[in-house]
């Protein structure tokens, strides 16, 4: 238990912050590494049902190949169903449309409190399925999860329209109405996390939703589901179907009456979700996708401080991030000690079984991951990087890849231009402040940067200067429910979390009313 | 307010409700056992410095409920170090996340609503009001209130501003400091929660002085505040007589905001306390002469029910009670008829018993000052269509009571009444109306009915108060500012408007090398 502290504080220094507080996770639980799945079908009109097509696919444990159970596999059909039952509980007149505000923050936060009492068999399922670290699931995702519901459930009556001044002898004002069947389709890397980052702002802001979650990793959403029932969730405001891209995922973004599709995955299928759109009735669209961040250590920076952080940043989550600090920027007068100290860090990483309270890095999610970062492994080496640690597979069973950092790496080279999202580190050099600036742009993606200085006029420079979504001086992966999270460029589309995360869930609506006369 | 009302209009609910009542009455010797009496400094219970006590009494028995703790002077200035020591730069307050204050906030609405029944019955004991509003209007209020400001605590957000030059500039909202409040005796618990949850939200710490006639409920709210978890020191409860204790929280040179609901004219001592002393913010909320405008095309039945309980409601004991209903000439006699019906059919008694729906006023100084002016309307020239005197001999009740043929000169249209005494005045045209509405020095609330857009925008346009209800009458809710024009107060309760309220705003601006869009 010391050890784990330790390797939470250093990895999420977050947590320890937070420990003063009464509310923190207390001691983590000893988890049962065989929990029991109760959930496998699909969820409509808050019952459970099979597919029409009476296909099932199987989800697998990344940790050891072997399959956990089935699970019912949405396809068009179930989806016309889902959207049918979540328009009808968007009807004008529905008891979700009359609730009042306060009363979807309150079932907000029941759901909170529920996803809170169940934490360590929510965190149990969560790393069986995803085979992220069970001391991370526990402590980081879902007391994120409940801390974003919360967060959302306080928003629901505050989400004002105002009254507007208008030139005339009228009387203006708008509403900020719900945009209405809202499409959600979440990535298996964070997938507690993402359905929450989903559906808080969606159901705050009053809308129903048809949500597809990732064939890797369905189970976690299908028992926050049941919750979802459990918390009094009228019928039809949330809908979950497990099911493959091509078919369900497909489904929802060329709907004809889905309002809105928010689509969290890779810049390939927002390409594809946003031509859905078009070709179909021209449901708005958010995206949020891959990344290449920038990550920018300059030589006034705290040496171990920016080690750590800069660690942290490419490892967390086995390097399966959108965010990944995945192209770290060294000044060249630290260069040398800074790859010394990253090597010796990645060395250290403890790799093995994610139920382990040890265990600082579990599998890669499938095995199409797994090879996929093997590839780009190669790559790496073929191109002429110097492959400082790792560079291959670290067990003989489940999708293992040991900590990986290459030195000497160029932005030409596949490795520093395309997103791995996998445990592998390139490391580059850079001698002045507009030259990496210049450097860490030249990029498609936007999504997050982060620069270590303790020069006030470098770090604001550099905040500047820099087109991406998230910049975070001297820390990295610091996420707030408050804090809007994006991306620039082929990073995605609108903003999810904070207040922004509001603005694209709602339609605004401008009611003018004619006055016998106008006074200030 | 009224949606909680209708609940009691749906027979299923009062079923329901009498079952509860039961079981209240059975338990209520145990309900009733009081948890506070003494002064709450720092999270712990103290004797008052100067050893006395003061009396709590039942208004609708004037039995003795118990004794409390007296603050003065010296138990304000320990309860003042004791907030400013939590509201120290890295004290645990301090340093806490904005959404564990929040987390606090409705740990505290949590416990609330556990101790539901309890708090209502003390309240109804201590006040005097009836038990089924209690327990229905000011605990659901309160417990919302809570939430609400629950809600707010991570989301009082500064601004990022492009101010000119090669600068970068940020607002951050942060508390202002030891906040003293100064609460009134006709909702106890629901002022308790109006003051104590923004200024909690926005990470202030409390000195609050609930009224001397009604200490119980905020004393047990003491008593939830420490069990929720908040740390020593963030509010302090000091139950105590206005010339003394409120007083010294007015005149302190370390508190550095002072919020006070009561009369206006002790708000203006307030106000002048705060110029005497170190330029405390105030902010006021205080008296109403509240205009209620019935036009003709309005819905009659609804609207003299809703004029009825604009006024009646809580013994008229509001500040916002419509206490002028101005009712268009063509529909007056008709109105005036249906409203002493209304009245006349009021029954009194114990505030604990179902069917019972008005109790006693809250103690004799207020009642010989209502009884006092019913007879200058009658003197004046109303002509008084119901009511007019005490009910039931050696208490505090007073018969419900309707002024007819009321003329704006009187004192009784000028006044703030606070009881049972409902004024009706005749109006022809839209202009004249608004011009008498608008001819006092209060503008709390105001209230319009009439079916037709237009009267109803213009007329709530011109209006010169806080609050204005159209084909509504007390229509309130936790997200909706509340506060008034004019004398009737300064600054706005509730909604996001109040966070102004129990913010510093302080604007930060860095050079910068180089300043980009």
């Amino acid at each position: 238990r010391t050890m784990l502290r330790v390797v939470l504080s250093r990895t999420f220094p977050r947590i320890s912050g937070i420990s003063n507080c009464q509310y923190s996770a207390a001691a983590i639980p000893v988890p049962s590494a065989q929990p029991e799945v109760h959930y496998n079908k699909l969820f409509i009109n808050n019952e459970w049902q099979d597919a029409i097509s009476k296909r099932s696919f199987p989800t697998i444990n990344p940790a050891t190949g072997e399959v956990i159970c089935q699970v019912a596999e949405a396809d068009k059909a179930d989806v016309d169903k889902a959207v049918k039952a979540a328009r009808e509980a968007f009807r004008f007149g529905s008891p979700w449309r009359r609730m009042d505000a306060s009363d979807r923050g309150l079932l907000l936060s029941r759901l909170a409190d529920a996803i809170e009492r169940d934490t360590a068999y929510l965190a149990e399922l969560e790393t069986l399925d995803n085979g992220k670290p069970y001391a991370v699931s526990y402590s980081v995702d879902v007391p994120m999860v409940v801390k974003c519901l919360r967060y959302c459930a306080g928003w629901a009556d505050k989400w004002e329209g105002k009254t507007i001044p208008i030139d005339g002898d009228f009387f203006c004002y708008t509403r900020h109405e719900p945009i209405g069947v809202c499409g959600q389709i979440i990535p298996w890397n964070f997938p507690l996390l993402m359905q929450a980052w989903k559906l808080g702002p969606a159901l705050a802001t009053g809308n129903t939703v048809v949500m597809k979650v990732a064939e890797q990793t369905p189970l976690t959403a299908l028992y926050v589901a049941s919750l979802i029932k459990e918390v009094g969730f009228p019928p039809g405001v949330v809908n979950i179907l497990p099911g493959m891209g091509p078919s369900a995922g497909s489904a929802i973004a060329s709907h004809m009456d889905v309002d809105k599709v928010a689509f969290t995955g890779s810049t390939e299928v927002g390409h594809l979700i946003q031509q859905a759109s078009g070709s179909s009735n021209l449901k708005k669209v958010t995206l949020e996708l891959g990344g290449k961040s920038p990550n920018i250590i300059m030589s006034d920076a705290n040496m171990a401080e920016a080690v750590e952080q800069s660690h942290f940043a490419l490892f967390f989550n086995q390097g399966q991030c959108c965010c990944a600090g995945s192209r770290t920027y060294v000044q060249d007068t630290i260069y040398d000690e800074f790859m010394e100290r990253s090597v010796e860090r990645a060395k250290s990483r403890v790799v093995g079984d994610p139920f382990n309270m040890k265990t600082e890095q579990g599998p890669q999610v499938d095995e199409e991951q797994f090879k996929k970062i093997l590839g780009y492994i190669s790559s790496g080496k073929r191109e002429g990087a110097k492959l400082m640690c790792g560079g291959g597979v670290a067990a003989d069973r489940g999708y293992f890849i040991q900590p990986t950092i290459f030195g000497d790496v160029q932005d030409g080279m596949t490795i520093a231009r395309e997103e791995i999202f996998g445990p592998v580190m390139q490391i580059l050099k850079f001698k002045t402040l507009e030259e990496v600036v210049e450097r860490a742009n030249d990029t498609k993606y936007g999504l997050a940067a982060a620069v270590f200085t303790k020069d006030i006029d470098k770090a604001h420079y550099i905040s500047s200067g820099i087109r991406a979504g998230t910049v975070w001086i001297n820390c990295y992966n610091v996420f707030g429910a408050q804090a809007p999270f994006g991306g620039y460029k082929y990073s995605g589309n609108g903003r999810e979390l904070g207040e922004y995360g509001l603005d694209n869930y709602t339609e605004v609506k401008t009611v003018t009313i004619k006055v016998p006369q106008k006074n200030s | 307010m009224i949606t909680y009302l209708c609940h009691l209009l749906n027979p299923l609910r009062s079923s329901d409700m009498v079952r509860f009542l039961l079981t209240s009455s059975v338990l209520l010797l145990c309900l009733s056992v009081i948890w506070g009496d003494q002064i709450f400094i720092d999270n712990e219970w103290h004797e008052s410095c100067s050893g006395r006590k003061m009396p709590v009494h039942n208004p609708a028995t004037g039995d003795l409920l118990c004794e409390v703790e007296e603050a003065d002077t010296e138990d304000v200035d320990k309860a003042v170090q004791s907030a400013r020591a939590a509201f120290q730069l890295g004290s645990p307050w301090r340093c806490m996340d904005a959404s564990d204050r929040g987390l606090l906030l409705n740990r505290l609405a949590d416990l609330v609503e556990r101790d539901r029944l309890r708090l209502a019955t003390l309240e109804a004991l201590d006040s005097g009001k009836i038990f089924l509003m209690a327990y229905f209007v000011d605990l659901m209020a309160t417990v919302k209130t809570l939430r609400y400001y629950g809600g707010w605590a991570d989301k009082i957000q500064g601004k990022t501003i492009p101010v000119d030059g090669e600068y970068f500039t940020y607002t951050r909202h942060e508390p202002i400091g030891v906040c003293g409040q100064i609460i009134p005796w006709n909702f106890p618990v629901m002022m308790f929660a109006w003051k104590v949850a923004p200024a909690l939200c926005c990470g202030n710490t409390v000195i609050i002085k609930p009224a001397e006639q009604t200490p119980l409920t905020a004393l047990h709210m003491a008593c939830l505040i420490k069990e929720a978890g908040f740390p020593p020191g963030v509010v302090n409860v000091l139950p105590g007589y206005g010339p003394t204790a409120g007083s010294a929280i007015a005149h302190h040179m370390d508190i550095d905001k002072i919020a006070f609901t009561g009369s206006t004219a002790v708000g203006k001592l307030i106000q002048k306390a705060a110029g005497d002393s170190n330029l405390k913010r105030v902010t006021l909320e205080l008296g109403g002469k509240n205009p209620n405008i019935v036009f003709a095309d309005c819905d009659l039945e609804y609207a003299v029910e809703q004029a009825h309980s604009g006024l009646f409601f809580n013994q008229g004991q509001c500040c916002l009670a419509g206490s002028r209903v101005f009712v268009e000439d063509s529909i007056y006699e008709e109105f005036v008829c249906r409203s002493a019906e209304k009245a006349r059919n009021k029954v009194l008694g114990n505030p604990l018993v179902p069917g019972v729906d008005q109790g006693p006023q809250i103690d004799q100084k207020q009642f010989d000052k209502i009884l006092e002016l019913i007879e200058s309307g009658k003197k004046e020239g109303a002509t008084l269509e119901c009511g007019g005197g005490p009910w039931n001999r050696n208490s505090l009740f007073i018969q419900p009571t309707v002024f007819s043929n009321v003329t704006d000169d009187m004192r009784i249209a000028r006044e703030e009444i606070f009881g049972p005494v409902q004024q009706i005045m005749r109006f022809r045209s839209v202009n004249e109306v608004i011009q008498r509405a608008n001819a006092t020095h209060y503008g709390l609330a105001a209230g319009v009915f009439t079916n037709d857009i237009d009267k109803a925008l213009t007329v709530s346009s011109a209006l010169q108060a806080g609050m204005v209800w159209v084909n509504c009458y007390n229509a309130m809710s936790t997200q909706c500012p509340f506060g008034g024009f004019k004398m009737s107060g300064n600054g706005r309760e509730l909604g996001e408007y109040a966070l102004q309220e129990y913010t510093e705003v302080k604007a930060v601006t860095i050079k910068i090398s180089q300043k980009n869009s």
